[in-house]
């Protein structure tokens, strides 16, 4: 690997290899910028353990859904819940904090490639993502009884890591459309109503019919039925389906996003 | 109402390069405000040029087009003979906005090492600590530093690339008079070494001490341009802007009048009509004419005074909502 980059120093104009350490360094002070914000890395990943503790270890313990321990099945919920979270705040608040004060400007001005900026802060989202599935698989293993193979847990770490993705997009979505005194307001209406109406807190089946038919136009519902298939449960429809579905949200958040942004650039 | 003084040395700076200019750029925005109109300024090696003006006059506006943050309407914005929005341009520029809020919990040596990081030949570390003042608080949080420190660790990000011209946007709000000339010292460095300098402040007093040249802009057009010396002279009362009798000084009547502010405004030669108290400030560039008006219509008119206007009244009678 360093020798590579060696070989790749004198011959390139320095363009790439210079993009790449900006991003590792954008990505590295990100991460630990959220880190050190103890409102944001408590509460993101304090609130699904929390959940989870309450409606999958404490309550229906040693009960079945769909084949799989409660416990085990609502891992994949909350983690889902999890990586909307930290996807949200992060991006969604942290961008639009950083627009309002006039930082994102700064950085704009700046030599910094643009969409370090963007990655760096999706980069984080992944990153908490999975610091939150292993909090949560942690807490079914010890105190749930929940077993797990490491290739099951590959594949939800690695589910709740995409799916920062399309929550980022989300999040972008949130920052350049609301104004930033409401950014929070906005973002808990959004983040909670959402959670709620996919069926992560509680599985779909226990809420009323009218959830039920809605559950599909969240993105959440999308990634929690991947989640729940991959930790051995039945869940409707094909892996296709969901990530197609995953898909198309992204990029209609992007598109909204790159729309919302141009207007706000004109307008400033 | 555009009034150019002849520069005295126009030799020693119009033959230094140009590394920045606006040609006749309008800038509109969506909601139809215009924010320039037509306006022109040029940047040379070496100097440090100040943009007055009164909130809105588009001061941000002009530095955000230098940046490459927006795109005029019309007119064309040349950095370095280059589009400002080039990586190439930005390796060059350094800039200080005002920023009410940096990520807080980074570090100040954090947030240089970052910065740094964006150019390929960086100031080395110690001289942008040493430059912006930022010896003993480099391992603080930027949330928890004071207003002033804040100022100079943005400055210090403005510095981080060794740029050849650096855009400060109000660079000594909420710093001491100590700081205050502290930076002014630095900024004086940087021109010394050959950058170029672009400050835009409300304090005439910065741009008295600091600038080579002022450029006076209110309304999104040039009102006036030259050295402190030359900006002072023509507010304060040796011309009126834009009128060819330099004799008509400007003078500002303070009285009690029973006259409205509409019907005074309305005067020959008034420009500005302010109620202080009970009293009534009037700025007219014909004092005489006003006078004789105002005492024929007004029996009760007393508490008289007239004064030549200070440098910041001068300054406002520039910007006025006159012409």
């Amino acid at each position: 690997m360093s020798t590579a980059s060696i070989a790749l120093a004198p011959t390139s104009t320095g363009g790439f290899s210079r993009d790449l350490r900006i991003f590792a360094n954008e990505i590295r002070y990100e991460f630990l910028r959220a880190l050190r914000t103890r409102a944001f890395s408590l509460a993101t990943i304090g609130f699904p353990a929390m959940f989870y503790i309450l409606f999958g270890l404490l309550m229906n313990r040693g009960e079945s859904l769909n084949g799989v321990l409660v416990a085990k099945y609502l891992l994949g919920g909350y983690a889902v819940f999890g990586s909307l979270g930290a996807s949200i705040f992060g991006i969604g608040i942290g961008v639009s904090m950083d627009l309002s004060a006039g930082w994102l400007e700064l950085k704009r001005a700046s030599p910094m490639p643009p969409l370090a900026y963007v990655l760096s802060k999706c980069c984080m989202a992944i990153g908490f993502s999975v610091i939150i599935v292993s909090v949560l698989t942690l807490l079914g293993i010890s105190f749930g009884h929940v077993h797990l193979t490491l290739g099951e847990f590959g594949t939800i770490a690695g589910l709740a890591a995409a799916g920062a993705i399309p929550f980022s997009c989300l999040g972008l979505v949130l920052a350049f459309t609301v104004p930033p005194s409401s950014a929070g307001g906005i973002a808990n209406l959004v983040y909670l109503p959402m959670s709620f109406c996919s069926g992560l807190w509680v599985p779909l089946r226990f809420l009323p019919h009218a959830i039920q038919v809605i559950a599909p136009i969240t993105p959440t519902y999308h990634l929690a039925q991947l989640m729940y298939a991959s930790l051995g449960a039945t869940a409707p429809g094909t892996v296709l389906n969901h990530c197609l579905s995953l898909l198309g949200f992204t990029l209609i958040m992007i598109g909204i996003a790159w729309i919302a942004f141009r207007r706000r650039e004109q307008n400033s | 109402m555009t009034a150019v003084i002849e520069m005295p040395e126009v030799a020693t700076t119009t033959t230094a390069e140009t590394v920045a200019s606006l040609l006749g750029v309008t800038k509109r925005y969506v909601n139809g405000v215009v924010a320039l109109d037509g306006l022109s300024l040029s940047l040379r090696r070496g100097e440090i040029v100040a943009l007055l003006g009164p909130n809105g006059a588009g001061k941000s506006t002009a530095v955000k087009l230098m940046m490459g943050l927006s795109a005029p309407t019309s007119g064309s914005v040349g950095i370095f003979g280059g589009d400002p929005r080039d990586t190439a341009t930005r390796l060059r520029t350094g800039v200080m906005l005002q920023v009410g809020k940096a990520p807080e919990m980074l570090r100040v040596r954090e947030h240089i090492n970052i910065f740094r990081g964006y150019y390929p030949n960086p100031m080395p570390y110690a001289e942008i600590v040493k430059a912006a003042g930022l010896e003993g608080i480099e391992s603080r949080f930027f949330g928890e530093l004071s207003g002033g420190q804040k100022q100079r660790t943005l400055f210090g990000l403005a510095l981080a690339g060794d740029p050849d011209l650096i855009f400060l946007d109000e660079p000594t709000v909420g710093l001491d008079i100590e700081a205050r000339r502290g930076m002014w010292t630095q900024i004086r460095s940087l021109a010394a070494r050959g950058k170029t300098v672009l400050l835009t402040t409300h304090y005439l007093e910065e741009a008295d001490a600091l600038a080579h040249r002022i450029i006076v802009i209110n309304k999104g057009k040039v009102v006036c341009e030259g050295t402190p010396a030359e900006v002072k002279s023509m507010g304060s009362g040796a011309m009126t802007p834009g009128s060819n009798s330099p004799q008509q000084a400007l003078k500002i009547i303070r009285c009690a009048t029973t006259l409205t502010a509409q019907h005074l405004e309305a005067m020959s030669g008034v420009t500005r009509v302010e109620l202080i108290g009970t009293l009534t400030s009037i700025t007219s560039s014909q004092p005489e004419a006003t006078l004789r008006e105002m005492l024929a219509l007004d029996e009760q008119l007393h508490s008289l005074e007239v004064q030549s206007p200070l440098l910041e009244d001068a300054f406002l009678a520039l910007t006025s909502n006159n012409s």
